[in-house]
């Protein structure tokens, strides 16, 4: 097991490396950083040359990449261009957009799984049919597009929920972004579950424990849903680093200052450190998360053991 | 359902090819005084912010969409399974690099992607938003046409064509890839519909295409602050975008079915 843990740490190095090195030349290609700087007008060439050398953005772009991960590893992500460091932005804006996610995780795992299941044990019947004419509607409107019409109904007409959200954004206020967030996710958890569910009821084992006398009950908690998840704690898995980086949509039509808000206005002001800085950890936070899901495995399936 | 997509993706080719066929006005002739009006005789979705008529501009904004799914999808699909197909097929270090190189991509959220790479540009044409989806696009493909030609590669007709004195080159092209390419379809299909809920996406987030361009993420985006007191705006294009995306992603469902009742 340990010398898994180490095995898969060293694989995330190259990939880490990567996806960082890639960030960082795309916001390399984004324009002069130091064009932003002035407001509307552009800098005097003066200013400008002694910015850029206060940045370091005079320095070969590989030793800027290098000086940056530097710092970051010791715990230094840079300033935003405001003199704000990027830390405290993200000290800020990460508790936000994690509530949201657990919000989003919390609505696959109960919905998705147990419509799912429900299903999945009755293929073909109508509540089958329906669910799963629902989850390819679901899949099909694009987030933006619930998430509007969900603001509409339920915050605008009926007035349910706050249309916006609050800067404190407790969880409470996070319920309609959280469900708007994992829509798309839902529906495939729903699906995913419900095909290996119906492919495991199938199996030698199942068979083997209805013969066996056990109840109904036991027979799919403890036999089938526990071999039938696995496939479903992979999609969750990957699917957290996706949400924290998708929620840019969900965040803008709510309102919500989370990271994705803080990327948008990053971006849109030409801000590298910071919009660096967010993807680096979202970056992490997707390899980590991938890492836990394989470590589960061992949880969910004996047979899997890591040597 | 194999029967109600095709029709709507046929009917869908028609009005992106020719929208004129059913939509006499222009998408850029619009009317201030009729600013947000409701629905009028020869004017069934009434008018959006900027007084234009929004029947118009949905069957126009049919063409964007089309053509970036259809294009990106053609995109991804032909460079994904070129570059996986060869490293399934190699093996070796080609595919170790391609394998590493996928998980790379994999780790870069999507839309965040696109906001960053696509703010830059200037251009008014769908090439950009169109390259930005290939350039992130492939790895999906690439994985999946892999995995498809190492499983075709072990099987007994690939050993007699090779005892035979076939070339690689043969090999690939007239027994692996026929046997190869039925997931590739499948999932392209299916990555069809996603692709254009993405350009509609990005057009909303104002970095897609950007106006006078017509596309239903711009008019959505522009209708979204009237949403209160004009929904019709916003309703008209997100429902054409829905039932597009949903009858690419039937089909996709219909495809996989025929050529893999496995999966059923």
């Amino acid at each position: 097991m340990g010398r898994y843990v180490v095995r898969r740490l060293l694989q995330m190095v190259p990939v880490f490396v990567g996806a960082t090195l890639l960030i960082f030349l795309m916001v390399n290609v984004m324009g002069d950083p130091v064009a932003g700087l002035c407001g509307e007008r552009q800098c005097d060439p003066a200013t400008a040359a002694q910015l850029r050398h206060e940045f370091g953005l005079d320095e070969p772009l590989w030793l800027q990449y290098a000086t940056y991960m530097g710092n970051v590893f010791t715990g230094d992500f840079g300033t935003a261009f405001n003199g704000q460091p990027v830390t405290e932005l993200m000290a800020t804006a990460f508790p936000v957009t994690i509530r949201l996610t657990v919000v989003a995780v919390l609505f696959e795992v109960v919905v998705g799984v147990t419509l799912g299941v429900l299903t999945g044990l009755r293929r073909g019947r109508p509540v089958d049919t329906t669910v799963l004419l629902l989850t390819l509607v679901v899949i099909s409107v694009p987030t933006f597009v619930t998430g509007l019409l969900l603001q509409l109904l339920l915050g605008v007409e009926w007035g349910w929920v706050r249309p916006s959200v609050s800067a404190e954004a407790p969880f409470g206020e996070l319920i309609v972004p959280g469900l708007v967030l994992a829509s798309v996710s839902l529906a495939y958890v729903t699906r995913l579950t419900r095909t290996s569910l119906a492919e495991n009821r199938r199996s030698d084992y199942v068979r083997t424990a209805v013969a066996k006398g056990l109840p109904r009950h036991r027979v799919v908690t403890r036999h089938l849903l526990r071999n039938s998840l696995i496939p479903v704690v992979t999609f969750i898995g990957t699917d957290i680093g996706a949400l924290m980086g998708g929620a840019i949509v969900t965040e803008r039509i709510f309102n919500i200052h989370g990271v994705g808000y803080q990327l948008y206005q990053g971006i849109l002001r030409q801000n590298s450190q910071t919009v660096v800085g967010f993807v680096t950890v979202l970056v992490l936070v997707f390899l980590v998360a991938n890492l836990l899901v394989d470590l589960l495995y061992a949880v969910l399936d004996p047979r899997i053991r890591y040597a | 359902m194999f029967l109600l997509s095709a029709l709507v993706i046929v009917f869908l080719i028609v009005i992106s090819v020719r929208p004129s066929v059913i939509a006499s006005g222009s998408p850029l002739t619009c009317d201030l005084a009729k600013a947000r009006e409701g629905a009028g005789p020869g004017h069934p979705f009434g008018y959006d912010g900027q007084g234009c008529d929004v029947y118009t501009r949905t069957v126009y904004g049919a063409r964007a969409s089309v053509t970036v799914g259809v294009l990106a999808t053609l995109g991804v699909a032909v460079l994904g399974s070129v570059l996986g197909g060869l490293a399934g097929y190699f093996g070796g270090l080609w595919d170790s690099v391609l394998s590493r190189i996928t998980d790379i991509f994999f780790a870069i959220p999507v839309v965040l992607g696109g906001l960053v790479l696509l703010s830059v540009v200037t251009s008014n044409t769908v090439w950009p938003v169109i390259g930005f989806m290939v350039l992130l696009g492939w790895p999906q493909i690439s994985r999946i046409a892999r995995g498809a030609v190492i499983t075709a590669k072990q099987h007994d007709y690939v050993q007699a064509a090779r005892a035979l004195g076939a070339s690689d080159a043969r090999i690939l092209l007239r027994h692996i890839t026929p046997n190869a390419v039925a997931p590739v379809i499948v999932v392209s299909t299916i990555a069809l519909g996603t692709y254009i809920a993405l350009e509609a996406t990005l057009s909303y987030l104002g970095v897609g295409l950007k106006p006078p361009s017509v596309s239903w993420g711009i008019d959505i985006s522009a209708a979204s602050p009237y949403i209160r007191n004009s929904p019709h705006a916003l309703l008209w294009p997100s429902g054409a975008l829905a039932v597009t995306v949903l009858a690419f992603i039937m089909l996709g469902d219909a495809v996989r079915d025929a050529l893999d009742p496995k999966l059923r």
